[in-house]
């Protein structure tokens, strides 16, 4: 069997009384997309943050790309290949949209430390980060302030500023939220052409979408992973029918 | 150097650290309610300072200098609450600090115009101007221990107010919960005047209690503000018992600091470079103590997370 | 051309025009007065990079200014009395060349500047203020409580400094240097902003977690936009030394720290301009209201106030009217 991309193992993160995270372990395989999905308060998001590096976990160790990452922060987790988007659009809104992107690019360059050249004349950097914008299909937009986008653009935008950093991974947090129906298609069928270039944990709340596209589903609540396994494995699960999709089906 | 001594500028220290607290308090709770960093607050500590002095000038009597002072500093932080700080509190920082920078160079030239350039006298009332003794024998200036028992009774004071009654109930909801206190129905324009207002009558207590022991002068505000600001980088934001503890902490090192690092530095060099090197790192002291705190807590003692 | 272009070649022509003026009319002290705005405006623009760009709203700066200009201080004096600085394993003698001065003056400012950014970096807002206010008001302390350069009375130095084939005493020429070097800063400024260190460092303002995403440490970058933001201040203050041809302690005070944001709001933040703007139109009120009136701060103080509650563009703002700057 291959080596997981992302292997995380025994996570415990406590606020106070309240046990956000409690003994998450979980992989991501290079090629899949593996869904996390719960109901809202599950600590979904406090998971990723401790993935992602702004948050660090009360116990257990997280390892990507086969070494140990616990202890790093953000940056370095970025570095080493970790590409993230954010629940709610996380960017610099006075920028532009290829300013953005080249920040991107920059990051994967990794060096900040050039204090002269005009950045939007450094040809490779601005050629990753038109590839990425066109990827996503904002070529149109960007010399666009990214405040100026709409809200569905934003979320692209998050997706675009991840590929220039060309990851080995994603972690992607409600990537579909708020972009409507034919939006979402289009998401959709763009993170199933993305998982053969990168395996991606997502984390959403369109379930047509995660059923659609996830190789493996786990399904967080309360902090612990209830069942892991594919779409048909999950259907059928009975706690999960009664922790979670038995809401949804009440709704 | 005698223990009486040495308790002797202990006192001093509890004293200049208590009436720190009296500044720090109000600043810490106009930031912890309402988000606002207001550097002006010094100029309310000269507005009371000025205010005791010209009224006991006319009337002779401490007692009504003092209430004048809390009169005019209260009143003078209602004013400006009302004209401009309201309208600041929706703004980043930098407006803060530019605002209330502002409101310094006004409130300064403006005292210097009525009261001229020379610094006035507060007289310490004939019946504190002397020493009492202590247990011990020590015997200490009535006035700085009066000094020291209002500035904890007012402690004191603010810890029943916030614990307590109905207003301090919204203060620590307004703290914790902007929407749910106005969710409460509490009217938050007239509870954000009155802790400004409560913030300025303690800076002008505070500028009058000293103004008896240093002169009353423009510019008298801004060094002890920036203490206050040393004081709330150490206690915490938002906390009084960390502007208490902060404001004892900074009192003491800095009174105990100018008397005992020369005496250190006495020990092993000769007198006149040990005072020379004592006294000039007993003026950084005090920021040394906050950059210890800011390594090991960098949101204060108090502060949270 | 963008309106604010034009404004700001207008701006960056005023100085020079105007000490040409000053040179035909004869008068010497508005040269000096020039080269006061000019030194001003280098030390915002210095103060510009962390605040604006930066979004580090330093009350600290004067700390920096005071350091450049003890540094000049302390080197010319020991310079005009002949005795060495340092005189025990190493010996370091006094100078009187400017060059060696900025350099003292740059590297020792910038070295506070890591000191005090490395501590007060680890908050931020309203703690960042108030601790960087905390720590120029230390080095003011410090500054009256050292005797050996005069303490509270600070240092006279009788001869303006040399600069090589220049001589440094004529105003002209001395304003010519100054502002040669302002407009190098002003050009490197620009092209920083542009440069990807600007545009990470204006990135982290707008969004920390954005910029760490992409693999770079905002604290990092921070921290270096704050040292080369000390150094200029610093280089600053070793110029406004050499135009007095004195120091005190004075230079340390927070009122300083205070009037270096000034400038910058009153000219426009996070434009590159704006500190050149404010400086000009601080020291031309100062030049024009304080014979009015012994209280002219008052009124600095209330168009103050009136521009931070309803003109927030500053000058330029107003004037090339785009609200917002940053680019």
């Amino acid at each position: 069997m291959a080596e997981p991309m992302l292997h995380v193992d025994g996570l415990q993160k406590a606020f106070g009384a309240l046990q956000a995270t409690d003994g998450v372990t979980l992989t991501l395989m290079p090629g899949e997309i593996h869904a996390l999905i719960g109901p809202n308060g599950a600590g979904k998001s406090t998971l990723i943050k401790q993935i992602a590096g702004g948050l660090a976990p009360d116990a257990g160790r997280i390892w990507f790309d086969g070494r140990e990452v616990t202890a790093l922060g953000t940056p370095a987790r970025a570095r080493a290949g970790l590409g993230r988007t954010f629940q709610i659009s996380s960017l610099a809104m006075e920028a532009t949209v290829l300013q953005n992107a080249v920040l991107g690019a920059m990051g994967r360059a990794g060096s900040a430390w050039r204090f002269l050249r005009p950045v939007m004349r450094d040809a490779e950097l601005v050629e990753q980060a038109q590839a990425a914008l066109q990827r996503v299909g904002l070529t149109d937009h960007a010399a666009t302030r990214t405040a100026e986008l709409s809200h569905g653009q934003r979320r692209l935008l998050e997706v675009a500023v991840a590929l220039t950093l060309q990851p080995k991974a994603f972690v992607m947090d409600e990537p579909m939220a708020g972009l409507g129906a034919s939006g979402s298609k289009r998401m959709t069928s763009f993170l199933d052409g993305l998982r053969r270039e990168a395996p991606i944990l997502l984390v959403e709340h369109d379930m047509d979408a995660v059923f659609a596209l996830a190789d493996r589903i786990s399904v967080l609540v309360y902090g612990k992973i209830i069942a892991t396994g594919t779409a048909d494995d999950i259907r059928a699960d009975p706690q999960v029918r009664t922790a979670y999709l038995g809401e949804e089906d009440a709704a | 150097m005698t223990p009486i001594l040495l308790i002797e500028q202990v006192l001093n220290g509890l004293q200049s650290g208590i009436t720190l607290f009296l500044m720090a308090a109000g600043l810490t709770l106009i930031f912890g309610v309402m988000g606002l960093i207001n550097l002006a607050h010094g100029s309310l500590y000269m507005v009371g300072a000025f205010a005791a002095a010209a009224v006991a000038g006319w009337t002779g009597s401490f007692v009504l200098a003092l209430g004048a002072a809390l009169a005019a500093a209260a009143a003078a932080g209602m004013i400006i609450e009302m004209v401009v700080i309201r309208r600041l509190y929706d703004r980043d920082h930098l407006d803060q600090v530019l605002a209330t920078f502002a409101l310094i160079l006004i409130f300064s030239e403006g005292t210097r115009w009525v009261f001229g350039s020379f610094p006035l006298y507060l007289d310490v009332p004939a019946a504190l101007s002397g020493p009492v003794t202590l247990p011990g024998g020590i015997l200490y200036p009535s006035y700085r221990l009066l000094i020291i028992v209002i500035g904890l009774l007012i402690a004191l004071g603010l810890f029943q107010l916030i614990a307590r009654t109905r207003i301090g109930i919204q203060i620590r909801a307004g703290e914790s919960d902007r929407e749910m206190i106005a969710a409460l129905g509490v009217d938050i324009s007239r509870l954000y005047t009155i802790v400004f207002a409560l913030g300025a009558a303690l800076a002008g207590l505070a500028g009058a209690l000293v103004g008896a022991i240093q002169s009353v002068q423009v510019g008298m505000g801004e060094p002890v503000l920036i203490l206050a600001f040393v004081v709330i980088v150490i206690g915490g934001i938002g906390s009084i018992k960390g502007a208490l503890v902060g404001a004892l902490l900074v009192g003491l090192t800095d009174t105990l600091g100018g008397v005992l690092l020369p005496l250190l530095f006495g020990l092993f060099m000769d007198p006149s470079s040990a005072t020379t090197i004592g006294s000039a790192l007993a003026s950084m002291s005090i920021y040394i103590l906050m950059a210890l705190v800011l390594l090991f807590r960098p949101t204060g003692l108090y502060g949270g997370a | 051309m963008r309106r604010e272009t034009i404004l700001n070649t207008l701006l960056y022509l005023a100085m020079p025009v105007a000490a040409a003026l000053a040179l035909a009319l004869d008068e010497p002290f508005l040269i000096t007065l020039i080269t006061r705005a000019a030194i001003f405006a280098l030390a915002a623009v210095g103060l510009n990079l962390a605040l604006g760009l930066g979004g580090l709203v330093s009350l600290g700066h004067a700390a920096f200014f005071g350091i450049g200009g003890y540094a000049m201080g302390i080197l010319a004096h020991h310079a005009q009395t002949y005795t060495p600085v340092i005189d025990s394993w190493i010996v370091l003698e006094g100078t009187k060349s400017m060059p060696v001065i900025w350099l003292v003056a740059i590297v020792s400012s910038a070295l506070a500047a890591l000191a005090i950014g490395a501590l007060s970096l680890r908050t931020s807002g309203v703690y960042f203020i108030m601790i960087t206010l905390a720590f120029g008001q230390m080095f003011y302390y410090f500054a009256i409580s050292w005797p050996a350069y005069g303490g509270e009375d600070g240092l006279s130095i009788y001869v303006r400094n040399d600069f090589p084939g220049l001589n440094t005493l004529d105003p002209m020429q001395f304003f010519a240097l100054v502002f040669a070097i302002l407009s190098a800063v002003l050009w490197w400024m620009g092209r920083l902003a542009r440069a990807p260190f600007g545009l990470a460092l204006s990135a982290a303002r707008q969004n920390a977690e954005r910029v760490e995403t992409v693999g770079l440490g905002p604290f990092r970058l921070r921290l270096v936009a704050f040292v080369i933001s000390g150094a200029v201040t610093g280089l600053a203050g070793a110029l406004f030394a050499d135009l007095n041809r004195f120091v005190s302690p004075t230079m340390f005070s927070w009122q300083m720290s205070g009037e270096f944001i000034v400038f910058i709001v009153l000219g426009g933040v996070g434009r590159l301009f704006g500190p050149v703007a404010g400086a000009m139109l601080f020291v031309l009120l100062e030049h024009l209201l304080s014979p009015v009136s012994d209280f002219w701060l008052i009124y600095v103080g209330a168009i103050l106030l009136l521009v931070v509650l309803f003109a927030r563009g500053g000058l330029i703002g107003s004037l090339a009217g785009r609200e917002v700057a940053h680019g």
